[in-house]
């Protein structure tokens, strides 16, 4: 990160309301043109980060600089970045054109002009011939268009996206989501996505930092936060993980310190057949099983009282009733369990 | 799930006793129209017989005449006093006073009120909020004439305003038009206030986020963002002082000096004078303001999204 101006650095970055510290002291790198997501659950600072680099926010302290220029106490419309609200924040008394239109309107953009860039900026979103229209005639998904059309028709360097799939119904949010991807790649811009939803973080991103009360517990691609949660939080958070504390893990697994494991990597046997290399055996009942369509849920009380969740593909035939109270052998790889324990940075990535 | 053939399964839960009051409740949720004219029968019968037989006595009143001689009402039909009150240059003179007076008024309340209400609405915290709120709404629970008797001695010869502009060379206003057109203001604030403030609450902050996040400065997001969402606000806000100026007679009198308003002529002619078809024609004038000045707000669109 020395020799390549970072779109977006934050340094020492804190916000407090109150006593509350909804932004402890960040410090985060996000590169040109990277699809960067902020993850975490509601109230851990992430929509807050978003609205200090739009400059809805001032800092308690910390700087925020945008391609090497600190524009940390500049006002938003003096910052070349555009936000995707939430709750999308069209204005009711335009039009869907005239909403376009908006922010090239302000800059002094002719008509002429500005009349066909707004027309070509819904026509990439899909969205051609409804310029038209005020805000409320167009459905949730529309909307959400409008909203990304205006806030791209301006060339931001930066588009940040509060939100954005959040109210959209899961059909369409799945769609929006690979229109995001393909959007991002055309204009060629930093995005910079917040959301709760971890899936969609994993999908869309080519980055992703997991917050956690105003701190960033991982920073990572979406593979490098999936396979290698280094913490419990970011374990169970993204993802559901079995998570083994140091006490159990030297008990059950007999290895040092506290470690987790994905449902889908744990494989169940019949009692007493052989094991694996590599790999460590637990006896266990299986307490409950649920049908999930591509795969069965199910959870096995080891002989300890501790329960694991295993997520199985839907191989065997036999129903859901049928299978609990099963004795089965539960089959862990050594190299599928990931240490949780923090680790000198060195060897972080090893 | 037969569980009206078994009611003893749902022995936990006991049903319902079947009260009067119930089967009457009972009646109205299946009979949509009975309930309805139940509802709306009285407000009407007060709507129609208080509200609109009394703007139709007004309005037949204007037509008759008085005898000069008992002073008696004659009921007959003439159309003498509305060409008085549109001809004589007296009725004139005062109508255009009034309505400069009721169109001051409101302009100044709305520029005060734009400020207040945007603080109130988008700047102060919940806190300071609901202490403005009532700080507003405070003054309307004084009564009309100790508020008006206030501002006339406020602005009396040696009051408070000549006490405090005194240093700078500065003296009261007097009592007059300026002081009719101060106290007015006053009295009709928080009717200006509170709407637009309602209004504002109304705007999500969002949406002046986006406006400035696209690059307008504040004034523009004012202008484009701001007051095309506030429009049916302040009309409302407009309606209220200027309707309450133009019907006013009672600050003219405490401090208006000589000045009359159309409120005044109404009241010297139903007391004084004794000609109350006069009085009925006069009071027709703020009323053909009235319908005029809603039917150009209607025009404009305002009354749409009120």
């Amino acid at each position: 990160m020395t020799s390549v101006t970072p779109a977006i650095r934050l340094t020492a970055l804190t916000k407090t309301f109150g006593e509350v510290h909804a932004v402890d002291n960040l410090d985060l790198d996000i590169a040109e043109g990277e699809f960067f997501s902020m993850l975490g659950p509601s109230g851990s600072g992430k929509t807050t980060v978003l609205r200090l680099i739009a400059g809805f926010e001032l800092p308690t302290s910390g700087t925020v600089e945008l391609q090497g220029q600190d524009v940390t106490r500049r006002a938003p419309f003096d910052r070349d970045v555009n936000t995707v609200f939430q709750d999308y924040a069209l204005f009711p008394h335009m039009t869907v054109l005239d909403n376009v239109a908006y922010g090239l309107r302000v800059r002094g953009v002719g008509k002429k002009e500005r009349r066909e860039r707004a027309e070509a900026a819904l026509a990439s979103v899909a969205l051609a011939g409804y310029g038209g229209r005020k805000p409320t005639q167009l459905s949730g998904g529309q909307r959400q268009r409008v909203a990304l059309a205006r806030a791209t028709v301006v060339q931001p360097k930066v588009l940040l996206l509060d939100e954005p799939l959040g109210a959209l119904d899961l059909k369409l949010r799945e769609q929006m989501q690979v229109e995001l991807k393909e959007l991002q790649r055309s204009l060629g811009i930093t995005f910079i996505f917040v959301t709760h939803d971890q899936e969609e973080a994993l999908t869309l991103s080519d980055r992703i930092a997991v917050f956690n009360q105003g701190r960033i517990e991982q920073l990572g691609t979406p593979r490098e936060i999936y396979e290698h949660p280094q913490s419990p939080f970011v374990a169970s958070f993204v993802g559901t993980s079995n998570i083994f504390d140091a006490e159990q893990s030297q008990q059950l697994l007999g290895m040092p310190g506290s470690r987790s494991i994905r449902p889908e990597k744990i494989t169940l046997h019949p009692p007493g057949s052989a094991a694996a290399k590599g790999s460590i055996s637990l006896e266990g009942t299986v307490v409950e099983a649920v049908y999930v369509g591509t795969a069965t849920r199910l959870l096995v009380e080891l002989a300890s009282g501790k329960r694991i969740s295993v997520l199985e593909q839907n191989v065997s035939s036999r129903s859901e009733d049928d299978r609990r109270g099963d004795a089965v052998r539960v089959q862990l790889a050594a190299s599928d369990l990931v240490s949780l324990d923090p680790v000198p940075a060195n060897t972080a990535t090893s | 799930m037969s569980s009206a053939a078994t009611p003893h399964v749902t022995a936990g839960v006991p049903q319902p006793r079947d009260t009067p009051a119930r089967r009457i409740s009972v009646f109205l949720s299946q009979h949509a129209r009975v309930r309805l004219g139940l509802l709306l029968t009285a407000p009407l019968f007060w709507l129609g017989l208080v509200y609109v037989v009394a703007l139709a006595a007004l309005l037949i009143t204007a037509f008759w005449t008085v005898d000069s001689f008992t002073g008696q009402v004659r009921t007959e039909f003439t159309l003498d006093n509305i060409i008085t009150v549109v001809t004589g240059s007296l009725y004139q003179t005062v109508t255009l006073r009034t309505v400069g007076v009721a169109l001051l008024v409101t302009v100044i309340d709305i520029a005060i009120a734009l400020p207040v209400a945007f603080f109130m609405a988008k700047v102060a915290g919940p806190r300071l909020q609901r202490i403005l709120v009532i700080a507003v709404l405070m003054p309307l629970w004084a009564s009309y004439l100790v508020k008006a008797y206030a501002w006339r001695s406020v602005l009396a010869e040696g009051g408070v305003v000549d006490w405090m502009t005194a240093p700078f060379g500065g003296s009261s206003p007097g009592y007059g038009l300026p002081a009719v057109v101060i106290t007015l203001s006053y009295l009709w604030l928080p009717y200006v206030i509170l709407p637009i403030y309602a209004g504002l609450e109304r705007v999500p902050d969002s949406l002046l986020e986006a406006s400035s996040d696209l690059g307008a400065k504040t004034w523009r997001t004012m202008g484009s963002v701001v007051m095309p969402m506030l429009w049916p606000s302040i009309i409302a806000a407009s309606i209220f002082s200027f309707s309450l100026s133009l019907g006013d007679y009672i600050t003219v009198n405490i401090v208006g000096g000589a000045n009359q308003l159309l409120g005044n002529l109404v009241y010297t002619n139903v007391g004084a004078a004794n000609n109350l078809p006069l009085a009925s024609a006069i009071a027709l004038i703020p009323v053909a303001i009235m319908i005029v000045y809603l039917t150009a707000a209607r025009r404009s669109g305002a009354l749409e999204n009120l």
